[in-house]
């Protein structure tokens, strides 16, 4: 038995979209640039997942920029608008509990001399609205605040959030990264005021290495990396163009019943809940409400250390994440964790279950069943 | 400059008296398997006392004389320009080309020494030195000779061919790895104990290994990292047949049974046992582990004569009067110690107490072992039984 609980480390890719890129890949394999018949048939596989993207978003096809995926998109975002914004100001804001890859690019850009605010968030993992109202200031440029929380869950406060910067001074940009959102939620980034928006496509059952970058057209943008001017120069290289028609395929199916699966996903989640509060000594951080993503549980277990009962779980056949699945191999307790205040007996021994659309009830209550066992007997061998 | 063939020195082998042809095949093999994966066509060869790696044809300088560095026995490695035996007009013309596309620099003094183990050859060694001098100052006037401490060594062999070389480059010394029988190394994950496996090695002795491991308080990766130390470690001591040892099941017993400050000597007691039954059912000569005295509690004086206490077969520590930081320097010699850094728990580290004992007594440890007496030769037995048996070696 496999059961796959790490579906915001990355997913599945549905098999049609593995055909349909093994299809570009090896048989329609022309370059876009090229002029003749081969490279207009590769043009035409990245017209129509640019416009599958910008229908889903409700956004034009330019406003779409591809990208080698979620980390390269916010490296594009914060330092590409950072560094053509410089101008207008040198102040960023973001929030504290960010994936790596929006706050160690904002490390990057404070050593390029940018000043940046690191908003705290209340125990449910949100981040202060007033800490932001306060944090504004003249200088800022860019806000960039996450849609989902990787590794709890909680769903930010982005709307409100938008309001409150574009009150302040509608110049400046507001982006998120919504790699664990896109895909779980109808986002319209030009009706909220989202100006850049960040997602992948191995976290929507679509390939690894693709991504892309909604810019709104009015963006003052400029690119980081530097070529053959492919994308109208904001990035350079040829198009991946398997990878991009599997994104917009894996899109397209996703977005397909959307409702209905992330309702199903609700269920599940609240009847995992449920088993979970059995299990004395856990605890479930960040909302357990509509407030959470539908496919993501983070249970702290008192007493037994996550990477243990992680191995536990995986001689059953379960694979689930320690903290955040992309950090796991630094076994650094989470700041995430550390950011919601989460108290010190689960710092180390927590665990995100991540569901996905093909998660069943049955794989929940063998789960369930697993952890009614192993939970028990690791507690017996603890360190003293 | 294009050589075309390499000689290779060896020091202690010299020496061997009767036993010496044996010493001298398994370096001429041990080069063999080194060679193995690198570009080109190789003719390993020895003749009148040397070893002769003659290349075919292309080949990869830098991996080959890579690779030779890494064999056990070799003293130096000296890359020689080989040439047809010719009269001395045209052997003249030959050294003359050498030294000037090997030495660029021209300010530099020299000697010539001609060896002529090919006694057909009209001159004899002093008369060839001469004319070899002569015509390398004629044709450099800047070079100048000095018989007792010349900047450069030209060494000209006359053999069924000629060989010209100057150049030594270093080897790893020691002695070719099978001539010494076999040993069961005891390999963590850390950072010693792949050190103290190639020490064994240097000394010719082939490597068998064995790892324990905790499922699932240890993770695959783990394994793997062990596995990547192993590969590593081969690339120096040739195949080494690994034993992964699942030990979760004893460790919970002990752990259940005995008291918590006694659980890793316990622990280690066990797997010296389990580590010997392999190592004499494959005829393994000894065991060895990469412990130095005082470094951790379990390798206090005390410790260690508490866990060698189990064992018949002799341990060998090679890094017994090692500090760490000569640990460590070696490590990063051979490559080890970026994959022994990794940070994945080992199966010694997950339930160690936070007083260990560091005087332990033998007495008590069997006393404490008797309370074990339920189950532990049964665990014993499954553990041995039910280990994954692997080959490692170099990928190549």
């Amino acid at each position: 038995m496999e059961i796959y609980l790490d579906n915001s480390a990355t997913t599945m890719c549905y098999p049609e979209v593995g055909e349909l890129v093994y299809k570009v890949m090896c048989k329609d394999y022309g370059n876009p640039s090229s002029m003749h018949r081969k490279g207009i048939e590769a043009e035409h596989y990245i017209r129509e997942s640019k416009e599958t993207l910008a229908r889903i978003l409700k956004v034009g096809t330019k406003e779409i920029v591809y990208t080698s995926g979620g980390t390269e998109s916010d490296n594009l975002a914060l330092i590409g608008c950072a560094r053509a914004n410089k101008r207008a100001g040198n102040h960023l804001i973001t929030s504290s509990i960010e994936h790596p890859a929006i706050l160690n690019t904002m490390r990057y850009l404070e050593e390029e001399g940018f000043r940046v605010t690191y908003l705290p968030v209340d125990a449910q993992g949100r981040i202060k609205l007033e800490a932001l109202e306060d944090a504004l200031c003249p200088e800022t440029i860019l806000v960039s605040v996450m849609y989902v929380n990787n590794e709890v869950g909680t769903v930010q406060p982005v709307e409100e959030a938008v309001r409150i910067v574009k009150q302040y001074n509608s110049s400046i940009l507001f982006h998120t990264d919504a790699v664990q959102g896109f895909g779980k939620y109808h986002i319209y980034p030009k009706r909220m005021g989202i100006d850049l928006l960040t997602a992948s496509g191995h976290k929507i059952h679509g390939p690894k290495g693709i991504g892309f970058l909604y810019i709104g057209e009015k963006v003052k943008i400029k690119p980081i990396v530097f070529g053959g001017e492919q994308q109208k120069n904001v990035r350079s290289g040829t198009e991946n163009v398997p990878g991009i028609a599997g994104l917009g395929l894996a899109a397209k199916m996703i977005y397909q019943d959307l409702d209905v699966k992330t309702a199903l996903m609700r269920e599940l989640k609240a009847y995992f809940l449920d088993g979970i509060s059995r299990i004395e000594n856990t605890t479930v951080h960040g909302m357990t409400d509509e407030g959470s993503a539908p496919h993501i549980i983070s249970v702290g277990v008192a007493g037994i250390r996550s990477e243990v009962l992680l191995h536990a779980l995986e001689e059953k056949g379960i694979y689930v994440s320690s903290g955040s699945a992309c950090s796991s191999n630094h076994p650094a307790v989470s700041g995430v964790l550390k950011g919601i205040g989460a108290s010190k007996e689960y710092l180390d021994a927590t665990l995100r279950f991540s569901m996905s659309e093909f998660t069943t009830k049955e794989e929940i209550d063998y789960t369930l069943e697993t952890l009614y066992n192993c939970v028990p007997m690791l507690r017996k061998y603890t360190r003293h | 400059m294009r050589f075309h063939s390499f000689l290779i020195k060896y020091g202690e082998i010299g020496i061997k008296g009767k036993n010496r042809y044996m010493f001298e095949d398994a370096l001429v093999r041990q080069i063999r398997y080194a060679l193995k994966g690198v570009d080109g066509n190789f003719h390993v060869h020895k003749c009148h006392g040397r070893v002769y790696v003659d290349c075919d044809g292309d080949y990869d300088y830098e991996e080959t004389v890579g690779s030779l560095q890494k064999v056990f026995g070799i003293v130096g490695i000296c890359p020689a320009v080989r040439v047809k035996v010719a009269e001395i007009g045209q052997l003249k013309q030959d050294v003359i080309s050498y030294m000037d596309q090997v030495y660029p620099d021209k300010k530099l003094t020299f000697k010539v020494e001609a060896r002529r183990a090919n006694k057909r050859y009209p001159m004899n060694s002093m008369e060839i030195n001469c004319e070899l001098g002569e015509a390398v100052l004629g044709a450099f006037p800047e070079t100048s000779v000095d018989v007792h401490d010349p900047d450069v060594k030209l060494n000209v062999e006359i053999r069924e061919e000629v060989y010209i070389y100057s150049e030594i480059i270093p080897g790893p010394g020691g002695m070719p790895v099978g001539t010494n029988g076999s040993a069961m190394l005891l390999l963590s994950g850390g950072i010693d104990s792949p050190v103290a496996g190639y020490m064994t090695a240097k000394r010719g002795v082939e490597l068998e290994a064995v790892y324990f491991h905790a499922p699932p308080y240890t993770s695959e990766r783990a394994k793997e990292k062990v596995i990547d130390l192993a590969r590593l470690v081969s690339a120096y001591a040739g195949p080494i047949k690994l034993h992964i040892v699942n030990f979760t099941e004893i460790q919970l017993y002990i752990y259940e049974k005995c008291p918590h400050e006694e659980l890793t000597i316990l622990m280690r007691r066990y797997m010296m046992r389990i580590a010997e039954e392999f190592a004499k059912k494959d005829g393994c000569l000894g065991l060895v582990t990469g412990e130095s005295i005082g470094q951790v509690a379990s390798q206090t004086m005390q410790s260690l004569a508490a866990t060698n206490a189990v064992c018949t077969l002799p341990v060998y520590r090679p890094l017994i009067g090692f500090d760490k930081r000569e640990i460590v320097e070696i490590s990063e010699k051979i490559d080890t110690y970026e994959v022994s850094i990794q940070p994945f728990e080992d199966c010694c580290t997950i339930f160690v107490a936070k007083h260990p004992v560091t005087k332990p007594n033998i007495e008590r440890m069997e006393k404490s072992e008797q309370n074990l007496a339920g189950k532990i030769d049964e665990l014993v037995r499954t553990a041995v039984e039910t280990a994954e048996i692997m080959r490692v070696e170099q990928e190549r």
